[in-house]
């Protein structure tokens, strides 16, 4: 036990070093823990990455009387063998392996008081660390319901730690678990469990040898999962003589079987044979929401619910939240106009109304949806939904190389990419997760809605098919063609790039429970401040940056003749007329203004490579300021047909009708709309999605390959459509 | 008989995990050992994936890995 003893004094000794104490809560997945966090730090937590990882980095203050400790909150973790990013992170934290952080002072670990088996193969390994550790048991309500009676006492000597019960949603046991964490630094380590004697015994031999270089709990690791990144790290750096001894130790204990079958027999038997003194169960007398539950989860009612579910999501998305899109549509636009009436006209008060005003606008008018979208998906993951969710979609998502965890980031993507790329994160196979994410954008976000009804209100005849509307089959067409350009994309690239073994697919789904406000509250709230330092920044500075390739350079001469026609328009012409001549001249002024500016040239140099779609300059300029944000083509093609950037959709639609090239011949001919409508469909035109899948791939290969891939699609999709289109008709 | 072959409110007991199959070693560590007892609670729109009870927990396999777990009836759940 030298060893261990040794390792409690220098955890002590860097505690010391620090202003407080930091105590890791560990546990599943899905235990409770987030919210047991969220009960203890309040809003007293910052959240970060771990350095090199896009794992999230949870940490907060515990307020004692006599001191402040730090919590981490970390990643979700069957057992010590980590296979997914997180859970490594979670173990080398526990190991006291990652730079800057100090190994934990004590350990609380949370387990789930309806799944005592799983949760104590975790606490069995954790013990052998010896380290001061306590034990949280929630979710014992939920236990009760389900004729399970858990005797705390009886764990507490089982485990030799102390035991405290805690409903993380009401705060039941929250004082008694905070006094316990006041001394947890302080106490014994807890009994070490002997599941398994001869790994034990070998393991200290080999950390003896090494010179404790290494724990005992190390070298179990070393031992049993010889191939994983985790032991090959800690593997690495030991001398020949350990490293030798340590290929001797593996052989004498895989006589009896493959070594990680080995660990699980016994640790789980052990745990079998103590179960019936902790647990009580009894046949469940089930409560009427509990036997509803159950029912619901019959295959076809469940599937049923599951679109349900859905619907109302997306009803809420969708049309919840336009009140206070418009609202803040209207608010954006009237700070604008005042501004610009109050401000005399220049350079600054463009730069305020066109770019500030309006760049700030275009961040905030996504929050309404994007905040529901959140609390949504907060809400159902909370309720442990997300898990049942993944169970009933898995066999869909299998035929795009895809399982069942990625539905709800892609139905997510519905209405931004972004909350969906974000959702990822429940994805634990990376190659999953990354197919996921370059799949996400391919979804029909809100952003491409304008766009789309603009063309097929202007393009699409009224007509119907049958019993539909023939505008409203394009729509579901281009929704369609969102989904299947997304779903091939993740199936050519599983089978390419990300080409790798299927990964072991095991759900555990939790039992229902009700979120509790406090917990969604602090979580939408993080998730809102997450998206507007990603994501708004650089919408913001889009804006910006787009407002002035439209701006610079100024042309004296048209400002000139626009003063000039504007002051014999108002000798000549009173009232109504006066203003509609003025208006007329100011949008024909701006038109002319863009048609020279940086995008203009832009359009008008980019115009060769779009003539095979069809497109002339102006559609080409629109396109091109739609890159960094897709939304902004609609106030582009205003200005350029001289209409105004805030111009009625019918006023647009016509001008886009009357569009020509030079020799007469319309623009926007049925193949060209087709095409242009493609383009839109697959072109990731989105700066902020880019930065998002930069940060959630943790290189830059992902979000160039994204940027490259789609823009590649929808080039080739419009031009098949344009030529194609013009050969038949 | 193995976990893919039951009939919806089984309960059966594992006799013999095929450790050869790297998805099942895995699963081990997540409690599917031998001994271990399960009821079938039943299987999602199209047969799969399967959903079982493992003390306490509802847990999902597919068809494909349920496959390496040999069980043996263990009576009827009340």
């Amino acid at each position: 036990m030298a060893g261990s003893v040794q390792r409690v004094a220098v955890g002590q000794i860097e505690v010391r070093q620090r202003p407080s104490e930091t105590i890791v809560l560990v546990g599943n997945p899905n235990a409770g823990k987030s919210t047991l966090f969220n009960r203890l730090t309040g809003l007293r937590q910052k959240t970060a990455n771990y350095p090199g990882v896009t794992v999230e980095k949870r940490s907060g203050w515990l307020k004692l009387p006599d001191k402040t400790v730090e919590l981490f909150d970390l990643p979700g973790t069957y057992a010590l063998s980590a296979e997914a990013t997180d859970e490594r992170i979670a173990v080398e934290m526990l190991l006291g392996r990652l730079p800057d952080i100090p190994a934990p002072s004590g350990i609380l670990v949370v387990i789930d008081g309806t799944r005592l088996y799983q949760g104590l193969y975790l606490v069995q390994q954790l013990a052998e660390l010896q380290v001061p550790m306590a034990c949280a048991v929630t979710m014992l309500d939920a236990a009760r319901v389900r004729g399970v009676r858990v005797d705390l006492s009886a764990l507490s000597v089982y485990l030799g730690m102390p035991v405290v019960g805690v409903t993380g949603t009401t705060g039941q046991g929250i004082e008694a678990l905070t006094e316990l964490l006041g001394r947890l630094s302080s106490l014994a380590p807890p009994t070490r469990p002997e599941p398994w004697p001869e790994l034990w015994t070998t393991a200290k031999h080999l950390s003896d040898l090494s010179g404790d270089a290494r724990n005992p709990v190390e070298m179990q690791r070393i031992l049993i999962d010889g191939g994983s990144e985790l032991a090959t790290d800690l593997a690495a750096g030991l001398d020949e003589t350990t490293l030798t001894a340590v290929a001797a130790g593996r052989k004498s204990l895989s006589r009896v079987g493959p070594l990680q079958a080995t660990e699980a027999r016994r640790r789980y038997g052990s745990i079998r044979a103590a179960l019936p003194k902790i647990e009580q169960r009894s046949p469940a007398a089930l409560t009427l929401g509990a036997r509803i539950w159950d029912q619901l989860n019959r295959p076809l009612p469940a599937t049923l619910g599951f679109f349900a579910v859905m619907a109302v999501v997306f009803q809420a998305v969708f049309s919840w939240a336009t009140p206070f899109m418009d609202a803040i549509d209207a608010a954006t636009g009237a700070v604008g106009g005042w501004l610009a009436q109050q401000l005399p006209a220049g350079i600054l008060t463009s730069l305020m109304v066109d770019g500030v005003v309006a760049g700030v606008g275009s961040v905030i008018i996504f929050l309404p949806q994007i905040l529901m979208l959140f609390l949504f998906i907060i809400v159902l993951e909370d309720s442990g939904y997300l898990a049942r969710a993944a169970f009933l979609m898995d066999r869909a998502m299998r035929s795009a190389g895809l399982s069942g965890q990625s539905v709800i980031p892609m139905l997510s993507s519905f209405a931004c990419a972004i909350p969906g790329i974000m959702a990822t994160r429940v994805i634990p196979n990376r190659r999953d997760r990354i197919a996921t994410i370059i799949a996400a954008p391919f979804m029909t976000c809100s952003a491409r809605l304008p766009v789309y009804a603009l063309l097929i209100a202007a393009f699409v005849p009224r007509a119907s098919v049958g019993v539909f509307n023939l505008q409203g089959l394009v729509l579901f067409g281009l929704y369609m063609l969102g989904i299947l350009g997304g779903l091939a994309t993740a199936l050519m690239l599983r089978k390419t790039a990300l080409r790798g073994p299927k990964p072991t697919f095991m759900l555990n789904m939790p039992e229902f429970r009700w979120p509790s406000l406090r917990n969604v509250a602090i979580k939408l709230l993080d998730r809102a401040r997450v998206f507007l330092r990603r994501a708004g920044t650089v919408i913001f500075a889009v804006a910006i940056v787009v407002w002035a390739l439209a701006y610079f350079p100024r042309s004296d001469d048209i400002a000139a003749e626009a003063a000039a026609a504007t002051a014999a328009v108002t000798q000549s012409l009173n009232g109504d007329e006066l203003r509609a001549a003025q208006a007329d001249i100011r949008n024909r002024a701006a038109a002319r203004q863009l048609e020279q500016s940086w995008l203009g040239r832009a359009g008008r140099a980019v115009e060769p490579a779009f003539a095979p779609l069809g497109w002339d300059w102006r559609v080409s300029a629109g396109v091109i300021a739609g890159f960094p944000a897709r939304e902004v083509v609609i106030a582009v093609l205003g200005t350029i047909y001289a209409v105004g950037a805030e111009a009625e959709e019918a006023t647009l639609a016509a001008k886009l009708k009357a569009a020509v090239w030079p020799d007469g011949r319309p623009v926007f001919t049925l193949p060209m709309v087709v095409g242009l409508l493609i383009f839109y469909a697959w072109c990731l035109q989105c700066a902020a999605t880019l930065a998002v899948i930069r940060r959630e791939t943790n290189s830059w290969r992902w979000p160039v390959f994204a940027w490259l891939y789609m823009t590649g699609a929808g080039y080739l999709g419009a031009l098949t459509a344009f030529q194609v289109g013009t050969m038949l008709s | 008989m193995t976990l893919a072959d039951l009939q919806q409110g089984q309960r059966v007991v594992i006799r013999h995990v095929d450790t050869r199959d790297r998805h099942a070693q895995r699963l081990m560590v997540l409690g599917l050992v031998e001994d271990a007892e399960l009821t079938f609670s039943g299987a999602a729109v199209g047969g799969d994936p399967l959903e079982f009870r493992l003390y306490g927990a509802a847990i999902s396999l597919r068809r494909e890995q349920a496959e390496a777990f040999s069980v043996e009836a263990a009576g009827l759940e009340a």
